[in-house]
């Protein structure tokens, strides 16, 4: 079972805190700009921060930093693209993530300037689950979606969990979303990050 | 052949063709009249002023003179190729990027090209020193402001894609790998195309100089060609040097993408 550890972590004005999470979907909730990202951003080591972050007791940053990214698979709140054809963002191995999220096998010879946001937001998921993270940083994972995607993406992401045990940082504006997923809840209110009743 | 002097009332006439282009300038609103003019004034004192620093040189050969004539040019030149990009370091990093780069490539090939293929005696005889350096770094110059300015701008613009290929597992090289390419495309392709276009569509400045003032055609061409090859080889590496320098400061030690380090 992964465990990731936050020990002291702090990013711009926020106060310095400590969170373990393992086996298990963490919702982290707040106001736009409260800085939920900062904190993904800063967990996957893309900006500067304080503290530090753990998985399964190695530190970050005495880990390779291109190692540790593929550890913690973040997906940002948009997917971003810079080939021409889907499938030139994919490793070529086979798995069954773009079926299990209802997207085609043809998909792969999609040109991406011709997908729907939706279309984009699930295939930058099964493109992060090929990598087989040992964490889950995802940023709003859902915010582009229709309900039936939605439902598909969260059964994805369970499923992900229950299988490889891995800790999840799900953060979400979306109440209902946080009661059906989370295991445990933060919120961050005044700069600070409290962990509050699901 | 003789070479035919001109006068002061030749360059007049000469003049007199800029402040026309001056004028259409402003009826058509450009808004470039004033740069026209300050430009053209500048060329005149600058050209002035280095004539009288050649001819002072040459009567008095001294590697100390060309050397500090040397650095001289290409403090400026560095600081040219910070001036026109758009999104530059900061810090001494926006001046030294681009003069350290001109600086390795220039200064070696000149130096190359004085001891190894003109063989000067000395070899730092400024009749062929400076002018040889001048074309080298003004060249050099462009092709490196290019790739930066490319390198930068690009950078800014993509941010979310180079930040997106981090986070899938790639490192600095790789997730910047398209940028720096372009860039180093850009910075060389004045060049290359300047040396597919010599004697077909353009007779290059310093043959023609050279042969307006008496030299033979062909001895001129030979000249004109050792300078395209060097001032493409310098050009070239220079811009693979900058580039390459430059996108690794875009990222920290851990390669985080660093984009406040450009103003």
């Amino acid at each position: 079972m992964a465990t990731l550890r936050l020990e002291q972590l702090q990013v711009q004005i926020l106060k310095p805190f400590n969170v373990k999470v393992t086996s298990e979907i963490v919702c982290l909730s707040g106001a736009s700009g409260s800085g939920k990202s900062l904190i993904l951003r800063a967990i996957a080591d893309l900006i500067e921060h304080e503290g530090e972050a753990y998985l399964d007791e190695k530190k970050c940053s005495e880990i390779n930093p291109v190692l540790w990214r593929k550890w913690v698979g973040l997906l940002p709140a948009e997917s971003a693209w810079w080939h021409d054809q889907v499938g030139d963002h994919f490793q070529p191995v086979k798995d069954d993530y773009l079926d299990k999220l209802n997207l085609p096998a043809g998909s792969l010879d999609w040109e991406v300037s011709r997908c729907s946001t939706g279309e984009k937001q699930r295939l930058a998921i099964a493109r992060l689950l090929q990598l087989k993270p040992k964490a889950l940083l995802l940023d709003e994972p859902t915010a582009s979606l229709d309900a039936e995607s939605v439902k598909r993406v969260e059964t994805v992401i369970k499923n992900y969990v229950d299988e490889f045990n891995v800790p999840v940082i799900w953060v979400s504006h979306d109440n209902e979303q946080i009661k059906r997923l989370a295991h445990r809840v933060f919120k961050i209110q005044n700069n600070e990050i409290k962990e509050v009743k699901v | 052949m003789n070479v035919i002097s001109l006068s002061p009332i030749d360059l007049t006439m000469a003049a007199l063709l800029v402040v026309a282009l001056a004028f259409i300038s402003f009826i058509l609103k450009l808004g470039l009249t004033n740069r026209i003019i300050i430009a053209a004034i500048r060329t005149v004192l600058q050209l002035l002023l280095i004539g009288l620093v050649l001819k002072a040189l040459f009567a008095h050969v001294s590697l100390l003179w060309v050397s500090a004539l040397s650095v001289l040019m290409l403090l400026i030149a560095g600081r040219e190729v910070m001036a026109r990009q758009q999104r530059r370091f900061g810090g001494v990093w926006g001046y030294g990027l681009g003069t350290l780069s001109m600086f390795v490539s220039s200064f070696a090939l000149t130096v190359y090209a004085l001891i190894v293929i003109v063989g000067t005696d000395p070899w730092y005889t400024p009749q062929y020193a400076i002018p040889l350096l001048g074309m080298m770094l003004g060249n050099t110059m462009t092709g490196v402001a290019l790739a930066l300015d490319k390198l930068t701008t690009t950078a800014w613009q993509q941010r979310a894609i180079i930040e997106a290929r981090l986070i899938l597992g790639q490192d600095w090289r790789t997730a910047i790998a398209d940028i720096t390419r372009d860039s180093v495309r850009i910075g060389m392709i004045p060049m290359i195309n300047a040396m597919a276009a010599a004697g077909l569509v353009s007779l290059p400045g310093m043959m023609t100089g050279q042969i307006l003032s008496g030299t033979d055609p062909v001895e001129a061409v030979k000249y004109q060609i050792l300078i395209m090859f060097l001032i493409t080889a310098g050009t070239g590496f220079s811009a693979i040097l900058a580039t390459w320098i430059g996108a690794r400061h875009l990222f920290d030690d851990r390669q985080r993408l660093r984009l406040e380090r450009l103003s």
